[in-house]
């Protein structure tokens, strides 16, 4: 084990907590932007220090593509290679192989995928997955798991929970630098608790250095989606890190954390970026809408950022999805302002101000009131007041708002 | 705005201090390129990194906001400074951009100007070029010019001449008096009219000259005789600025017949391309003195950043060199973010090649005012050629001669 994992702060099930790190001391809740290929979209390092970035993630899948993990290993890690002093994650790079790619088939055996080179069938074993990680050499590590859409229902479920379980093995096996690099498993079971739960006992029993919750944020409905995280969450032990994979809605991040989720990562800030939209505490702001042409105002008028400081939504909206410039400086502030929600989250929960924070957090998202209902039911299993901030409208109203908001 | 000529050397080339706003800058210097009023990929709080003072001077085309955001929008926020967050900046308004916005001379009339622009051909009135300029408040603006290239009947370029000096009356007189006012001279390539339109702009009240009409098809050979004529018409104290002259050589012809100012889109170029500049700029003494011919490794103008050969190379771009980028990345990392199509590649190159190309504008300086610059000229021009033969020899074609390399450039 690499890590130390010390909790500041609680409120119920929600924890703020120091994370350390071979490459950096982390506070937690905290959200990690996606690096895919050792650069997060035109960002430099000073600027990604400069928001408050404490994990960067990088995927494996890419990166054992080009530059290739034996070039990573041979110039000295993935830290040297891109410079970045902070702490680093990669996935297996299973995910991208079923997401990316046609024709992926996964057996006993492992994954084997069409090669995007030459188009022969690859096979990526979990011992592969570890090794290719072991040469990157970022902070956190992921287990090769056995990923399922969490829409599909039905023996596959099951058969994907118990192949998870039997791969942590050879992954714990196939690890060769435990001092250096923490391997965390994965919960996966779908949307059946009674497969969750067997899956976070058998991982548990591991005693790894952190867990993380897959399978999860691919288009199930939120109501299962929190009571999932909820269930794994009051499974996992204290005094571990729990990473809740695929998340970067700013209202998911916040209904995790009052679960007792501690780390998130998601392209969306800056996908979305790409695409011309802010994330702003009402929700989203669409740049490339004409009203923003005459727009003077600040992204945010409440935000720090150096985009916030120095540029209107008009001169933004000219830059919009044109010049790669605005799609930098979007993603820039996106990303501000994911740095500055987990800080929010970290602060509150330590001075004893969470359910404030989250008060606060859900009148300026739904200033009518219409808080959906799954987050109420959310909040209420995790012991957070929030009748202040809801209105007792119909829930279905209340969805189609949520939804909205989050449309990319 | 104040403009002081403080030495010269061969003649013609002219070192001097130009004090506008906030900066007070030597020339001969560069004026960065911009879209929309920011580097192309250099964001504003990564503008610091660059040498100042000589990195504030920018350029931008007024034409990129044609479609995007409107006059009063601008006025509202209180100009292109303000839009920009760039309040130590000073900003030089030229309709062209040499990139996207293009003097179109066949869709020019007596109105105004055309241009193709992203937003397709659009004709400039003065008085529309006058309400965006008086909106943005740029330090300095340039007046609409009706460039034409090279291959024009003299008929054809005589009518631009008239026209530019008929518009450039016309945005004096439109002008609120909001920055300092550079008088467009064309006369493509044809000498009588270069000294006609240098005259008649040299009359009017202007703080300084822009000359236009290069870079659009002339011949290289022919450019001093023009750029000297176009100068020796043109009061001594006053600061001249040129659009279209990139590439060094073009840059040392310009300073050569009294050029102060560089609108050149070289940088843009090389970054797109993948390219860093890493010519020694070491002082002119070691410059003059220590060249060896022969010497390609470390004596190459550019170096391909895609070439397979840096695959593996940990080395900054250039040793020693103090920008953000030779001072935290290696030419492997550079490599692999343009092998998977990353933005941050173009960052980090043209962060490094304005520093680079604002050194070489230093040396050039240095030169002047040492009376050497006709010896640095001839050194620096020779190197290349060496270069290029020597390379050829070599079997290898990274350094293609200047002629070859200006063609390559159109083509970009």
């Amino acid at each position: 084990m690499a890590l130390r994992f010390e909790v500041l702060g609680r409120f119920n099930r929600a924890r703020a907590a120091q994370l350390t790190l071979p490459h950096f001391v982390c506070q937690t809740p905290l959200f990690m932007p996606v690096g895919t290929q050792g650069t997060i979209k035109g960002l430099t390092n000073d600027q990604l220090e400069e928001i408050g970035c404490q994990i960067i993630l990088g995927n494996t899948y890419h990166l054992a593509l080009r530059p290739t993990s034996e070039l990573i290993d041979e110039l000295g890690g993935l830290h040297k290679f891109m410079k970045w002093p902070r702490a680093m994650l990669t996935d297996s790079g299973g995910f991208q192989m079923v997401s990316l790619l046609h024709l992926a088939d996964i057996t006993e055996k492992g994954v084997t995928f069409q090669s995007p080179v030459d188009g022969k069938p690859m096979l990526l074993t979990p011992e592969e997955s570890i090794q290719i990680q072991n040469r990157i050499g970022a902070d956190i590590i992921m287990a090769l798991d056995d990923v399922v859409k969490t829409t599909i229902t039905g023996p596959r479920i099951e058969e994907a929970m118990y192949r998870t379980l039997r791969w942590i093995d050879r992954c714990i096996s196939a690890h060769k630098r435990p001092n250096e690099q923490n391997l965390f498993g994965i919960v996966q079971g779908g949307l059946d608790p009674v497969l969750r739960d067997i899956c976070v006992r058998g991982l548990v029993e591991r005693n790894l250095p952190g867990y993380a919750i897959g399978g999860l944020a691919g288009g199930e409905d939120k109501d299962s989606f929190w009571r999932v995280v909820a269930q794994c969450t009051a499974a996992l032990p204290e005094d571990k890190p729990r990473y809740v994979m695929g998340v970067g809605y700013p209202l998911d991040i916040v209904v995790c954390s009052a679960l007792g989720a501690d780390m998130y990562d998601c392209v969306y800030p800056t996908r979305t970026a790409r695409f011309g939209t802010a994330l702003v505490p009402e929700g989203v702001l669409k740049l490339k809408h004409q009203v923003m042409a005459c727009d003077t105002r600040p992204i945010d008028p409440a935000c720090g950022c150096m985009v916030c400081k120095n540029f209107s939504r008009a001169y933004i909206h000219c830059l919009v999805t044109k010049d790669a410039m605005g799609s930098q400086l979007l993603s820039y502030h996106n990303l501000y302002y994911m740095m500055k929600l987990s800080r929010d989250l970290h602060s509150s929960i330590v001075y004893g101000k969470f359910p404030e924070f989250v008060c606060t957090f859900l009148q300026k998202m739904f200033p009518e009131g219409e808080v959906p209902e799954w987050v109420c039911n959310a909040m209420e299993v995790a012991g957070i007041d929030i009748s202040s901030c809801c209105s007792p409208v119909s829930s279905s109203y209340g969805l189609n708002l949520d939804e909205k908001a989050h449309a990319v | 705005m104040k403009f002081a000529v403080k030495a010269w050397s061969n003649g013609r080339a002219r070192v001097g201090t130009l004090q506008l706003g906030s900066i007070e800058i030597e020339t001969p210097s560069l004026l960065l390129s911009t879209q929309k009023g920011l580097p192309h990929f250099i964001s504003p709080d990564l503008l610091s990194s660059l040498p100042s003072p000589n990195s504030r001077l920018l350029q931008f085309s007024p034409l990129h906001f044609l479609d995007g955001i409107s006059p009063k929008t601008i006025s509202k926020i209180g100009g292109i400074n303000q839009m920009l967050g760039l309040h130590d900046h000073e900003f030089v308004a030229i309709a062209r951009d040499s990139l996207q916005c293009l003097p179109s001379h066949d869709g020019s009339n007596k109105f105004g100007p055309s241009f193709e622009t992203p937003c397709g051909r659009r004709l400039i009135k003065p008085v529309e070029y006058m309400e965006i300029i008086s909106s943005m408040k740029p330090s300095i603006w340039v007046t609409l010019a009706d460039e034409v290239p090279a291959w024009v009947s003299d008929k054809r370029n005589a009518s631009s001449v008239d026209r530019t000096v008929k518009w450039l009356d016309e945005c004096i007189a439109l002008r609120q008096m909001v920055g300092e006012v550079f008088g467009a001279v064309v006369g493509g390539s044809n000498e009588q009219l270069r000294q006609h339109c240098a005259k008649e702009v040299a009359i009017r009240g202007v703080s300084g000259y822009w000359i236009g009409g290069f870079g659009l098809g002339e011949s290289m050979d022919k450019r001093p005789t023009l750029l000297n004529v176009v100068c020796d018409n043109l009061p001594k104290e006053k600061p001249r600025l040129t659009s279209g002259l990139d590439l060094p050589e073009e840059v040392l012809q310009g300073v050569a017949a009294g050029i102060d100012l560089f609108d050149s889109k070289y940088i843009h170029h090389i970054t797109v391309g993948g390219f860093a500049l890493t010519f020694p700029l070491d002082g002119i003494e070691s410059k003059i003195s220590t060249f060896q011919p022969g010497d390609i490794g470390s004596e190459q103008v550019k170096i391909n950043l895609r070439a397979t050969v840096y695959r593996k190379d940990t080395t900054p771009l250039v040793d020693g060199c103090s920008c953000y980028t030779c001072k935290n990345h290696t030419k492997a990392y550079i490599n692999h973010l343009l092998n998977v199509h990353e933005m941050l590649a173009q960052t980090l190159l043209e962060l490094h090649n304005t520093q680079h190309y604002l050194g070489f504008f230093h040396l050039i300086r240095e030169s002047i005012k040492a009376g050497k610059f006709e010896r640095f000229c001839q050194r620096f021009i020779a190197d290349r050629r060496d270069l290029h033969v020597s390379a050829a020899h070599a079997g290898v074609s990274q350094s293609p001669l200047p002629k070859q390399e200006a063609d390559y450039m159109t083509l970009l």
